[in-house]
């Protein structure tokens, strides 16, 4: 099944996903385990049929699930790159255990629950745009509402927070308002009769928001607040680049001093969001999710105070920044546990690439060691993990033979793409992440 | 030392985990380097890691310690070979790093390993971290070519669950050809772990044309199987990747045109050990 998309779709979410996901595994209210033979042979097909982006598989995962299943899940995930992880403990606490996993990460009860869905907003342009009293950063058009611009040559932490707050107040505004708009509109003229019909009566509505460029938010307040960063503006006074003096902490090390403004900024976005009514009461939820959609939101951002260069891509989701996570993937999976399920309940994703040797030195080893990451990062509060495991080299092949992989999958943030569907810049991104342990 | 920084902002990274680190604590004035490997109250320290499953087993944090008194002609971080190119970190500080990562390192079978240069260039250093560890419950793995393993008293020896020791070479001559110098006191320390029943996994570095000489590999596995304490043998096998840490160092680098061992290398040296009743991978 292929459907008919226009470009700027394509640029969002790219390899034409249908949005199907199933969900496998997970622990009952009761306590038992819902693993049988048919969880085994739906990870089988992945062996048999070969792998392939859709359904997108996603396992509930809980370090309670039998060693066999884990261990199992964990060699096809080595072998396949082609299922995620999700925090069973989390979903189930939240919602209840009969869910299953609707588009990307959010989960839902099965029949009592639907979603209005609507992208993210750039919370790091909505940065540049507090700078710069909301004048775009690229165009030097006014587009947001004319506050106060920054003045003087360099950022002061306390003046950008409340410039930032009230930019965001009414970026949330707007949201809010066109999700409403559309999802109006949308029940109006197209209502999903048949999809709805199989819902109880007066299901429970979430409206999921989304945000995007979460990891350079927080490195460029963590920039502003641990270094210097100078202004450099045009000739018509809009500050367009940055220029940092001294070190700061980032993202992705597990250090509180920033990791929390990360998590100050998805809960402090939530808040704003939720101020605002939604269409038919919806319960506001949001993600830290962006599938492919980071390539396309930071070619359209200027330069950042952390120092990312204007059109860089954005990190996917809520993974660190490329290359700033300079201790592991235990430090960095760690940091983007700490972003809060409480005021992400659309789902916080972390993607993972790492290469085979970065696992262990035997089959056996590999198996275990992941395992035990998995066992790790969602016996805290670790929510979604993709696992690629990936050579650079056969990622490098591929873009530039795509012939020979026609079902090389991977893992994007919050689902699985055909790598060679991809554009040449979202291919790129994925190389360019940090590949653990190469 | 004088700082100013609080013990919690004391960075800990460098600018990337990839590029060379030199003279990183060169500003620390000779005495207090003395004063500090002496009691082991600051450590000077290369980099360091989580999520690593190839130090020990499970799943580990590894800091590499700064100080080496071997000059293997293969070492792939010659920037660790001096003492000052670390980064000055207090032990303290070092500590409550580490204490982060404890409930995940249980959770992952994995612990600490310190590693180098040479760790026991910085003992002091090594087994306070150490002992904190063992105090936090973390498995704690030395990461050692065991030249300076008198250094450590048998209560320290108690300390540290595991040794990774690295032995270069079985010839005498080879040995200080390879790596400047002796290999008896190596030997030693590995009959010192057998007679104490520490564990021990053997690390053997396979450089075709240097340390491939089936000869000496067959005595150091039959040495190795006699010890009886030696758990797991890795056969590390060489790659080119330190190259450029050399030229950029500016030191001569003489394995420019070795290549790496070929698999079946690499599996024949494995039965090697495996011959001696050893686990090798």
């Amino acid at each position: 099944m292929r459907f008919l998309r226009t470009p700027e779709y394509d640029e969002l979410f790219a390899g034409d996903p249908t949005w199907v996901t199933e969900s496998i595994g997970g622990i009952g209210d009761d306590g038992r385990a819902l693993v049988t033979k048919s969880s085994f042979r739906f990870l089988h097909t992945l062996y048999n049929l070969g792998p392939a982006p859709e359904p997108n598989l996603t396992i509930w995962y809980s370090p309670r699930l039998p060693d066999n299943f884990r261990h199992f899940a964990a060699k096809v995930a080595i072998d396949t790159s082609s299922i995620q992880f999700e925090s069973d403990e989390i979903m189930r606490r939240a919602w209840g255990d009969d869910g299953a996993i609707a588009c990307c990460v959010s989960p839902m009860l099965l029949g009592k629950q639907m979603q209005f869905f609507g992208a993210r907003a750039n919370l790091a342009k909505c940065l540049l745009y507090a700078i710069n009293g909301g004048r775009d950063e690229v165009s030097g058009e006014q587009i947001g509402p004319k506050f106060e611009a920054v003045e003087g040559e360099y950022l002061r932490f306390d003046d950008i927070i409340e410039k930032f707050e009230r930019m965001m107040d009414w970026l949330a505004g707007v949201y809010v308002n066109a999700m409403n708009v559309i999802h109006y509109m949308h029940d109006k003229y197209a209502y999903e009769r048949l999809e709805m019909a199989l819902h109880d009566y007066a299901p429970l509505r979430t409206m999921a928001f989304g945000i995007a460029g979460m990891s350079v938010v927080a490195d460029s307040l963590s920039a502003m607040k641990h270094a210097q960063v100078r202004v450099i503006r045009d000739a018509s006074g809009l500050v367009t680049s940055y220029e940092t003096q001294g070190e700061f902490p980032q993202f992705g090390n597990h250090d509180n001093r920033v990791d929390h403004l990360a998590a100050w900024l998805v809960t402090t976005f939530m808040t704003k969001l939720r101020r605002y009514p939604t269409y038919r009461g919806a319960i506001h939820t949001q993600s830290v999710l962006t599938i492919t959609s980071n390539v396309v939101y930071g070619k359209n951002t200027g330069d950042t105070p952390d120092g990312r260069r204007r059109g860089e891509p954005f990190a996917p989701g809520a993974n660190p920044m490329h290359g700033r996570d300079k201790h592991g993937i235990h430090a960095s999976a760690a940091s983007v546990a700490k972003i809060p399920y409480r005021d992400a309940a659309d789902g916080i994703s972390l993607t993972s690439t790492m290469v085979p040797q970065s696992l262990g030195r035997t089959e056996k080893d590999r198996i275990e060691n992941l395992t035990s990451m998995l066992d790790a990062f969602f016996g805290v509060t670790g929510y979604h993990m993709n696992v690629n495991v990936l050579n650079r080299e056969t990622l490098l092949d591929a873009v530039d033979h795509p012939e020979k992989y026609p079902n090389l999958t991977i893992r994007v943030s919050g689902y699985a793409v055909n790598f060679v569907r991809l554009s040449r810049e979202q291919q790129m991104d994925v190389i360019n992440r940090t590949f653990h342990g190469a | 030392m004088e700082t100013n920084e609080t013990p919690s902002q004391v960075p800990l990274t460098a600018k990337s985990p990839f590029e060379l680190r030199v003279n990183l604590g060169s500003h620390v004035p000779e005495t207090d380097v003395r004063s500090a490997v002496a009691s082991g109250d600051i450590g000077f320290v290369h980099s360091f890691t989580t999520g690593s499953t190839v130090d020990g087993p499970g799943v580990r944090v590894v800091v590499w310690l700064t100080g080496c008194q071997f000059r293997c002609l293969y070492c792939h971080n010659p920037d660790t070979w001096t003492l000052t190119n670390g980064i000055p970190v207090p032990i303290g500080r070092a500590i409550d790093e580490l204490r982060k990562y404890r409930h995940g390192l249980k959770t992952m079978r994995g612990g600490l390993t310190i590693s180098g240069g040479e760790p026991l260039m910085q003992h002091k250093f090594a087994l306070k971290l150490f002992s904190a560890a063992r105090a936090m419950g973390v498995h704690t793995t030395l990461d050692t070519n065991g030249h300076l393993g008198d250094r450590l008293t048998d209560a320290d020896l108690e300390n540290i669950d595991l040794v990774l020791l690295d032995i270069k070479s079985w010839d005498e001559d080879r040995h200080r050809h390879l790596t400047g110098a002796e290999i008896a006191p190596v030997l030693n320390f590995a009959r010192r772990l057998a007679a104490r029943k520490r564990p021990i996994w053997l690390r053997f570095v396979l450089v075709p044309g240097l340390t491939y000489h089936p000869d000496d590999i067959d005595r150091l596995a039959e040495f190795a199987g006699r010890l009886g304490n030696v758990e797991r043998v890795d056969v590390l096998p060489f790659h080119q990747m330190g190259e450029h840490k050399w030229k950029k160092l500016g030191i001569e680098y003489k394995l420019h045109d070795v290549q790496p061992p070929s698999k079946n290398m690499v599996d024949g040296v494995c039965a090697q050990f495996r011959a001696a009743g050893l686990a090798a991978y």
